[in-house]
């Protein structure tokens, strides 16, 4: 039994250390960073321990503008993009024909590079001295004033990346979904279907619980992966993303330590330690909801 | 309800390309059901009884044919509307509710003047329940029933709409031997008290001769015989029938028929044949054999099989079809059997006799 158990903790040692090293290491580190005042890279010293930190970044303008634009993102884009994902799915799943080329044409935006489809959403959107942008030029057909998506006025810009994030994430989610709904076994419908259910319920009776671990798993990772978001907001408005008052939490740890800005580790340490904490109390109100309504065969 | 199935062929396309001809599935199919019959689909897998079912259910349309519930023409009716019960091989029991909630899913799809009341379907679902006996565990997941039970809350779920047919697609093949018996037992029970016309399908001979009222017995897509378990079992339409139904399988052997006379190699086996002669296929029952040391029909013993109450006799014989020869006679004749041979007495109602190309019986 002992021989055993030495055993085991040898084949777990590649990713003890692994993880040691590079995750868990790094997450404390972090934690003392977020209490050390003034902490210096150069001379690894600080001035003292507390939660000045804390307290600086949440008094923080810019902290608190990123705060706001984070959260109007996830509580759009997370189930915004999961439902229209499901929707398309769904009829995905019940197209027969050209029902490949469909998926792939769906999947697409999932191996595009995300600042290549950035530059062209800047195409679409973006109101230039020689042109309006090709969404402008749709709206001046409907006989609306031009709008400056890119540079403009705040809620067309959060448009802009709503619409943006959504697009994004919805291929993984499309492919995700299009294999569960594929799993699901076909007796079930030919048995509702003999019982003579209509075809709302069949999908609110049957196909969701079916699917509910799937959908469960996009809705926590899509939780936590638009808490993350920063690369969509540089890829339209560019790196000075406080300027262009679209700034996101990570976007706000990232210009904390490296913008031209930056240079303090302890407050981005801190903004860091808060972000964690969101996601971790999302993720476990997640966790607490699911268990009422996803079905594990 | 009577139920007629009419000239019904059901055709797939076929899915390779290079030979587009078309897979038969069920070819020409007649049959009619008496209400409140307990009819058996049985053949080989492959042969067509699962089509017949999806046929009858809805869930597939004929390719020719027409399909009648009593006097109704159900043919072009979808699924949903035909009112049959259909109980699944995996049973399809949705894992996410609870066996009351799989039970009373059929009642909560009425919409109208149909719907019903929350109490009503929760009686309905109570007294279908108990004529299953599953009423005790209306709380449960289907996961934490075992595959008896399971099968009984998918025929409650079937039965709880009152369907004007119930079809059980090889009801019992999930089911381990001890239960099968059992539950093949509780499905005639069950028909008997509701009285609903039943159709179900099965490979298993026992299944379907124990229990049916009729048995049809299909092959390729072709309905070979359709008759009273016994009657079909003892009057073979053909080859494949005769061959199909018996366990032990009946023994095969090459003969002729010479001037009214039936010989197996050159023993005479039966007389007084109004048969044409010429070559033959002989089957004969296992029980169709009994020991007489001065019998017409003599076979090289290979060895004796005891089984309690009778034995079985396995031997050898040069115009034997099949490896072997088995025969079971009462376990007194033991004491007759004595040397490298064995004699056996056949008797006629057990010894049938094929056309040796159509497979049809002569005799």
């Amino acid at each position: 039994m002992k021989n055993n158990n030495l055993k085991g903790w040898l084949y777990l040692l590649p990713a003890i250390l692994f993880l040691g090293a590079f995750l868990v290491y790094p997450l404390i580190d972090v934690l003392i960073y977020s209490f050390e005042e003034s902490f210096n890279f150069a001379s690894q010293s600080s001035t003292g321990i507390g939660g000045f930190n804390y307290s600086y970044v949440l008094h923080d303008p810019y902290f608190l503008k990123a705060l706001r634009n984070t959260f109007i993102l996830v509580a759009v884009t997370v189930p915004l993009s999961t439902m229209i994902a499901l929707f398309i799915s769904v009829a995905l799943s019940s197209v027969k024909k050209l029902r490949e080329l469909f998926q792939t044409v769906y999947f697409l935006p999932y191996v595009t590079n995300t600042l290549a489809v950035g530059l062209v959403f800047m195409i679409l959107f973006k109101q230039t001295p020689y042109s309006d942008g090709l969404i402008n030029v749709i709206l001046g057909v409907f006989g609306m004033s031009p709008v400056d998506f890119i540079g403009g006025p705040y809620w067309a810009k959060m448009l802009v990346l709503c619409v943006y994030t959504v697009w994004i994430v919805m291929p993984f989610k499309i492919l995700i979904l299009t294999g569960s709904l594929a799993s699901v076994d076909n007796t079930y419908y030919n048995a509702a279907k003999v019982d003579g259910t209509s075809r709302f319920r069949v999908f609110r009776r049957i196909t969701l619980p079916m699917i509910s671990p799937t959908l469960f798993y996009l809705i926590i990772t899509g939780f936590i992966g638009a808490f993350k978001a920063y690369s969509d907001a540089v890829a339209l408005f560019g790196t000075q993303l406080n300027a262009a008052e679209m700034n996101t939490i990570v976007g706000y740890i990232y210009d904390m330590l490296y913008g031209s800005s930056g240079g303090y580790p302890s407050y981005a340490s801190a903004a860091a330690i808060i972000l964690f904490c969101i996601v971790l109390t999302i993720t476990c109100i997640n966790l607490l909801v699911s268990k009422k309504h996803v079905h594990y065969s | 309800m009577k139920v007629t199935l009419q000239n019904v062929t059901k055709k797939y396309p076929s899915r390779n390309k290079k030979q587009p001809s078309e897979v038969i599935a069920v070819k020409d199919f007649s049959l009619e059901i008496e209400d409140g019959a307990l009819i058996g689909l049985l053949g080989p897998s492959g042969c067509g009884k699962s089509t017949t079912l999806n046929l009858l259910s809805g869930l597939q349309k004929p390719t020719e044919g027409r399909i009648f519930f009593g006097e109704d023409d159900v043919t072009d009716l979808p699924a949903e509307n035909r009112g049959v019960g259909l109980v699944f091989q995996n049973y399809a029991l949705y894992p996410h509710l609870t066996v009351k909630q799989n039970i009373t899913f059929p009642l909560e799809n009425r919409r109208g003047k149909d719907k019903l009341t929350r109490k009503q379907m929760d009686e309905m679902a109570l007294e279908t329940a108990r004529l299953v006996q599953i009423d005790q565990l209306m709380d449960r997941k289907p996961s934490e029933l075992s595959g008896g039970q399971q099968q009984r809350v998918a025929i409650a779920r079937a039965l709880v709409k009152k369907p004007r047919i119930l079809l059980l697609d090889e009801p019992l093949s999930n089911l381990d031997a001890r239960l099968r018996l059992q539950t093949r037992e509780e499905i005639r029970r069950i028909q008997r008290s509701t009285g609903v016309t039943t159709v179900f399908v099965t490979h298993d001979q026992d299944e379907a001769m124990s229990i049916s009222d009729l048995i049809v017995v299909m092959k390729d897509g072709v309905v070979h015989q359709i008759g009273k378990p016994q009657e079909v079992y003892d009057q073979p339409a053909d080859l494949f029938v005769a061959k199909f139904l018996g366990t032990p399988p009946i023994n095969m052997f090459d003969g002729n028929v010479r001037d009214g006379v039936l010989y197996i190699g050159e023993q005479a086996v039966q007389r007084q044949l109004s048969l044409p002669d010429g070559k033959v296929d002989v089957a004969i029952r296992p029980e169709g054999f009994t020991v007489n040391n001065s019998g017409a029909f003599t076979c090289d013993l290979d060895r004796i099989e005891v089984m309690g109450r009778d034995i079985s006799i396995v031997s050898t014989h040069p115009d034997s079809l099949g490896e072997c020869i088995r025969s079971i006679v009462s376990a007194d004749s033991i004491k007759e059997l004595s040397g490298a041979k064995v004699s056996f007495d056949l008797k006629p109602s057990k010894v049938h006799i094929f056309e040796k190309d159509s497979g049809k019986r002569l005799y």
